[in-house]
């Protein structure tokens, strides 16, 4: 079956920069409010159950006294060009998206095996394991744009799909091209060191690939060739 | 010199031995034999039926109830979590997939090279094919998310267009285990017609009623049997590479991630071997607990049986010591650095000592013991070994996958597995398996009863002079 594909085709992508990162999780809230996360609890979340679509991960290197923390590296799904967790999944829940060159996940037709999970490189998938409770007012706060999960389905970051097509939309709507800087993900937005840059890497010009093109960029594990959309700024 | 009069020593005390210890040697009349079937089918203990309703009451609580909790409050209530997304459950479903093998290795295998010995417990391992597939599918049923929306695994015409996504290799095993537990139950099937014809003879009541249905209108005329031995034919031959290539797909699942510790090129034959490792073991469990526990089974299981499949064992233990070698050799060998990490948490972790239990259970315990006829040939102590093994091979797969799974290549996430429910669950199959044995022995001849009558023609005992000689004929 060949499946349409819209006139508009963008690369989207995101450039993390570690110097500028302070580690402050204001993403991870955000992202958690944007996208429906609901709060796992504590006890859960010690156990690696933790509902988050990006993570601060910190390191330390070196042994006691001698510690040194090494710089935050805030980790979301990498959105791969070759992604690993899409042909294992046995009923296409987790697809490529053509138009937004992005993975995402088919809410409704996940069954639950968590084998993509299994085969993420980069661990970013995260399980819905049970029903999540949202005492009141928090559904008051639930974002009408983004599907709210139940138990039993896989769920991962989708660089804010709902905003991108918000802003193609718009755009569209008043005949004109989409500007750079014009959609941004809730982690983007939310940033208060501008570490995260959200944009078109199919654009040479827009911000995001002018610093992707950085002496500092690196892609993480990309010795596996998933060709990861996020580029992280190396740190020092 | 001395040598020499040992080594004829030793023979003559073979030669020496009494041929009718062997079954095939030692006929008894048809009527006598069947009856002798029917009886053990018929005569039930009061502690059959302890055991059976204990067992019924353990697969309720354990089986349908725990299942029914998991479903409802979902996988939180079992242990895996981030980066364990699979755990025991799938280490169960390998196990019961494992289990399975032996029963078509042994049935068809032994049936396609004419072993002998194999004619008492063909069915005995057929049976344990079929019930070990129902529990490896309720395993692969409980571990997924949303178990009531699994049919979309099938491949079916729908609105959607939608098929399954044939890339992923659940969906390869989702055929193979479906078409493996089709096969293996005609398989089974086949070879039982006659025997059913049989009890359908000997049985009066509801008994002849199921029987009768069963038997097919079988009567034992001549096409009715070149009919049967073509299909039994096709069906050993053909089931062979089914069987071979089911637990090859398994182990795809995890040869196939981007894994340390998984993407391993061996995993296929590893995977086999490993299933025919547990399985014979488990076939010398259920065998020794047939002959002790039911009427007249003392007469077709012999110590000599008990003694070929524990060459079994050990041939396979040794196998199976090879591949396991082969495949952390080279993984050792590629440097990668987080199969590194993967490998020292194996061993020195938490869990180290299921590491070493392992090689104890597997390869140090079966290459000490089953070398010795005499070890061989002792109920308690072979059953003892299966026991053992089979416990090994579960440390085996519980290493590969929950253990496994701990060390990814992000250290952020390297979290330990504490299983949960899944335990319960867990007993609950084990306890439908042998519940479900235990319903089949009192239905169907456990015996072939056929193919040992066969095998008894074939064999004779002829006088030679003063010696008496045995004597194969050729059946065909």
């Amino acid at each position: 079956m060949e499946i349409p594909i819209e006139e508009s085709q963008h690369k989207w992508g995101m450039v993390i920069d570690q110097d500028l990162c302070t580690g402050c999780q204001a993403c991870v809230t955000a992202c958690a409010m944007e996208n429906n996360i609901p709060f796992g609890g504590e006890s859960d979340a010690e156990y690696g159950r933790s509902m988050q679509w990006i993570q601060v991960q910190r390191f330390w290197e070196g042994s006691y006294p001698d510690v040194r923390m090494t710089p935050f590296q805030p980790i979301l799904c990498q959105q791969c060009g070759h992604a690993p967790c899409e042909p294992v999944c046995p009923v296409y829940a987790s697809v490529h998206s053509r138009t937004e060159q992005i993975n995402l996940q088919v809410y409704n037709r996940c069954v639950g095996t968590r084998y993509c999970a299994n085969n993420c490189p980069y661990q970013m998938r995260v399980f819905n394991w049970r029903d999540y409770q949202r005492p009141d007012p928090l559904p008051n706060q639930l974002n009408p744009s983004v599907t709210v999960r139940r138990r039993g389905i896989m769920e991962k970051c989708t660089f804010c799909v709902q905003r991108i097509k918000h802003a193609e939309d718009q755009a569209k709507s008043e005949n004109r091209l989409l500007a750079d800087g014009e959609v941004q993900t809730a982690c983007a937005q939310v940033c208060p060191s501008n570490a995260i840059i959200f944009g078109r890497l199919d654009d040479p010009e827009s911000r995001v690939s002018i610093l992707a093109r950085n002496g500092r960029a690196l892609q993480m594990l990309d010795y596996l060739g998933t060709l990861p959309s996020v580029t992280y700024l190396k740190g020092a | 010199m001395a040598v020499t009069a040992g080594t004829l020593q030793h023979a003559q005390v073979e030669e020496h031995e009494d041929p009718r210890e062997s079954l095939m040697y030692d006929p008894k009349p048809r009527g006598e034999m069947n009856g002798m079937v029917m009886e053990s089918m018929q005569t039930t203990s009061w502690k059959f039926w302890v055991v059976a309703i204990l067992l019924s009451i353990v697969v309720v609580v354990c089986l349908f109830g725990a299942w029914g909790y998991l479903i409802a409050n979902g996988l939180g209530v079992a242990g895996v979590n981030r980066p364990s997304y699979w755990g025991i459950f799938l280490v169960n479903t390998v196990f019961w997939v494992g289990i399975s093998h032996a029963g078509t290795f042994v049935s068809a295998l032994l049936r396609v090279f004419k072993a002998e010995f194999r004619r008492p417990f063909t069915r005995a391992a057929e049976l344990m094919t079929t019930f070990g597939l129902i529990q490896a599918g309720l395993c692969i049923f409980m571990h997924m998310g949303r178990v009531w929306l699994s049919y979309w695994l099938i491949p079916y015409p729908n609105e959607r267009g939608l098929w399954p996504n044939f890339h992923s290799p659940l969906a390869w095993d989702f055929l193979a285990i479906t078409t493996y537990i089709l096969a293996s139950t005609m398989y089974l099937f086949l070879p039982l017609i006659p025997d059913l014809a049989m009890a359908r003879d000997r049985s009066t009541g509801w008994r002849k009623v199921f029987f009768r249905i069963l038997a097919l209108g079988f009567r034992g005329t001549e096409g009715e049997w070149t009919h049967l031995r073509i299909a039994m034919g096709i069906f050993a031959f053909a089931i062979l590479p089914v069987m071979f290539s089911v637990h090859t797909i398994v182990s795809w699942d995890f040869a196939v991630a981007t894994r340390p510790g998984w993407s391993s090129t061996i995993f296929g034959p590893y995977f086999v071997v490993g299933a025919l490792q547990s399985g014979i073991a488990a076939v010398a469990m259920v065998v020794i607990i047939i002959r002790s526990s039911m009427k007249h089974m003392k007469y077709f299981i012999r110590p000599e049986h008990l003694d070929a499949l524990g060459k079994l064992m050990l041939v396979v233990s040794m196998a199976w010591a090879y591949f396991f070698f082969n495949d952390y050799m080279v993984q050792w060998y590629g440097g990668d650095k987080f199969t590194h990490y993967l490998m020292h948490f194996q061993e020195k972790g938490p869990l180290g000592w299921m590491w070493f239990a392992l090689l104890i259970f597997n390869v140090v315990i079966p290459w000490l013991f089953l070398w010795n006829r005499k070890v061989r040939r002792n109920p308690a102590l072979l059953f003892t070994i299966g026991l053992i093994i089979n416990i090994g091979m579960w440390f085996e797969r519980y290493l590969i996958i929950p253990v496994g799974l701990t060390i990814n290549r992000m250290p952020f996430s390297w979290r330990l597995y504490k299983p949960g429910i899944e335990v319960v669950l867990g007993i609950g199959t084990l306890a439908f398996f042998i519940l479900l044995y235990m319903i089949a022995t009192r239905l169907i001849p456990i015996v072939p009863v056929w193919e040992i009558q066969e095998g008894q023609m074939a064999h004779s005992l002829r006088k030679v002079g003063k010696a008496t000689v045995k004597s194969v004929s050729e059946l065909e």
